[in-house]
């Protein structure tokens, strides 16, 4: 078997890996190199050291799009699994329509964060419009427009997967906590809380990568503005790529430095909640 | 007793209050796209009436001024020619990469691990220009792209579920005489079906609501796909159609909306699985 199997390798393994290298490898290995280059196309790369990653640091704009982009994915991150976490509770319970109400929370994950942007767009300046203001007058404006946002598209999903958590915890735990007289909030933190560290780990992961990794989302809601307050890290690399000739290797070292921070937050954030799982 | 069935009432009602809350921005752009363009950044948020009315206008000025319907045709194109490549190359590659016992079989699945956590952003530009030069920048050719990029979590995911097949079954098919082709396609593949609906339907979400890849890969004069047309009427400088903008975005949601409902309980599985194997 294991022979025939081996054999068969072109069959079976090159359609994807020779995909895998065009759209992955090659570019992630080539990007790596020239961020340590000065380029406007690939062909003309000369080495420069450390040059772009100066620049980058240099750059006020990436700086102050990093402390937005981070003070964004704390918020978000707290906001969409409390309210997810408590919606999902609720609708584990039986009562009229959780059905229907699962449907309707899960629904706006469908959407792309493009036409997200703009639906949103058209809503939030229709409301800040009654107070004579718009969202490209503040920067505070943005950052919570764009909260409301990811947690109108995200709970949904946070919510499902929380769900699926709190029914595969077994029936005879929670009957085990009613008969030690465990209240409400002792059940909530003593038991619940515990038996669903691996769903919090998951969500908890995927809402603080998304986070740091928003594009389409800032890109239609706000573009930056005003100025380029409101610029997220991933829309700092962009329009340092594409905006100015000449600083494409500047782009490409903040991308690089980008990359790192997205691994190191998802490694540190693995190994906080995974120390805190527990077994049944 | 009643006291309980109060609570439960209670519970209905403030549910079915923050649903009404939840689909309303949904309802918002429904009115606003009979309105016309004038008056919707004006009163986005009054119904239209017979000063405001204004039919379908809205919808063929999208259509014909803007060619919405062929973005939704490259949308599609785009998004089931790139599914069905997922699908079929990755879980046989998955199974493979499971199944022989090989020096690079542990790399090759750490690297999908890897490509996961890795941003879009890391390897966009030399992405767009590789695919420029391969001359991927057609609807065709960025099926390739999107296989290369979505390969690690396929892969991922489907490996995990190889893992939790029986030997014995494909052993017995090589007893049978079944080649690894015929082993694969004929055993393996069948008892796959709920993993590639978890896939099929993860990656429908991402490729069909993704913007910055194909707005990088595809040759922009020949083929837009719905976010990048939604994105060049929206983002382009001097005076937005509002009431062309509105239709479009009606347009975009309707086409999810109707996948989703039609799909409803795979999509809600789909997802809780594909959660839980992460």
């Amino acid at each position: 078997m294991d022979k025939a199997l081996r054999r068969s390798f072109p069959v079976f393994v090159l359609p994807t890996l020779a995909a895998f290298c065009i759209g992955f490898l090659v570019p992630f290995f080539m990007g790596l190199w020239l961020s340590f280059t000065e380029f406007t196309t690939v062909q003309n790369a000369t080495f420069v050291g450390f040059k772009n990653y100066i620049a980058a640091f240099a750059d006020p704009t990436f700086l102050s799009s990093f402390g937005f982009t981070a003070l964004f994915a704390v918020t978000s991150l707290i906001l969409i699994n409390v309210i997810a976490f408590a919606l999902a509770m609720a609708l584990t319970r039986k009562f009229a329509g959780t059905n229907i109400f699962r449907t309707i929370f899960f629904m706006p994950n469908l959407i792309g964060g493009i036409v997200l942007g703009y639906i949103w767009q058209l809503i939030i300046n229709g409301i800040l419009a009654y107070f004579d203001v718009a969202l490209a007058v503040s920067a505070k404006f943005g950052f919570w427009g764009l909260i409301v946002l990811v947690c109108w598209q995200q709970i949904g999903y946070m919510m499902i997967i929380y769900i699926a958590g709190l029914q595969m915890i077994p029936e005879e735990v929670k009957e085990a906590a009613d008969i030690d007289g465990a209240n409400g909030r002792k059940r909530l933190f003593g038991v619940t809380l515990p038996m669903m560290m691996p769903s919090i780990t998951i969500c908890t992961f995927l809402t603080i990568t998304n986070g740091f990794k928003l594009f389409d989302q800032n890109l239609a809601l706000t573009a930056g503005e005003p100025g380029r307050a409101t610029e997220m890290l991933a829309l700092n690399i962009f329009n340092t790529f594409y905006g100015r000739v000449g600083f494409e290797g500047v782009g490409q070292a903040k991308a690089v430095l980008f990359f790192i921070l997205v691994v190191v937050i998802a490694l540190i954030q693995l190994r906080i909640t995974r120390t805190k799982e527990v077994q049944a | 007793m009643s006291n309980k069935k109060a609570k439960r009432t209670f519970a209905t009602l403030l549910l079915a209050a923050l649903s009404i809350v939840y689909v309303s921005p949904l309802f918002i752009i429904l009115f606003n796209s009979f309105k016309s363009k004038t008056f919707i950044n004006l009163q986005p948020f009054t119904l239209p009436n017979a000063e405001t009315f204004a039919g379908w206008e809205n919808y063929l000025v999208g259509i014909e001024k803007y060619g919405f319907l062929d973005s939704v045709w490259w949308s599609l194109i785009i998004t089931v020619g790139s599914v069905f490549a997922i699908l079929l190359f990755c879980s046989m590659f998955a199974w493979f990469i499971t199944r022989a016992k090989t020096w690079y079989s542990k790399i090759l699945f750490l690297l999908c691990i890897f490509s996961m956590v890795v941003p879009f952003q890391m390897v966009m530009f030399t992405l767009s220009k590789t695919a420029d030069m391969l001359k991927l920048n057609t609807p065709w050719g960025i099926v390739i792209v999107y296989l290369g990029f979505g390969a690690g979590l396929s892969v991922f995911l489907f490996s995990g579920f190889v893992k939790g097949i029986p030997l014995e079954i494909e052993e017995a098919a090589t007893i049978d005489g079944c080649g690894p082709v015929r082993t694969f396609f004929r055993v393996v593949l069948p008892i796959m079906q709920p993993t590639y609906i978890t896939v099929g339907i993860l990656q429908t979400m991402w490729i069909w609501n993704d913007f910055l890849l194909p707005y990088l890969v595809l040759d922009q004069r020949y083929y837009k796909t719905i976010p990048m047309i939604i994105q060049m009427m929206k983002g382009s400088f001097g005076r937005v159609d509002m009431g062309a903008v509105m239709a479009c975005l009606v347009m975009a949601v309707i086409p999810m909306i109707v996948f989703y409902l039609s799909a409803q309980k795979h999509i809600i599985g789909g997802v809780a699985a594909g959660a839980v194997k992460g």
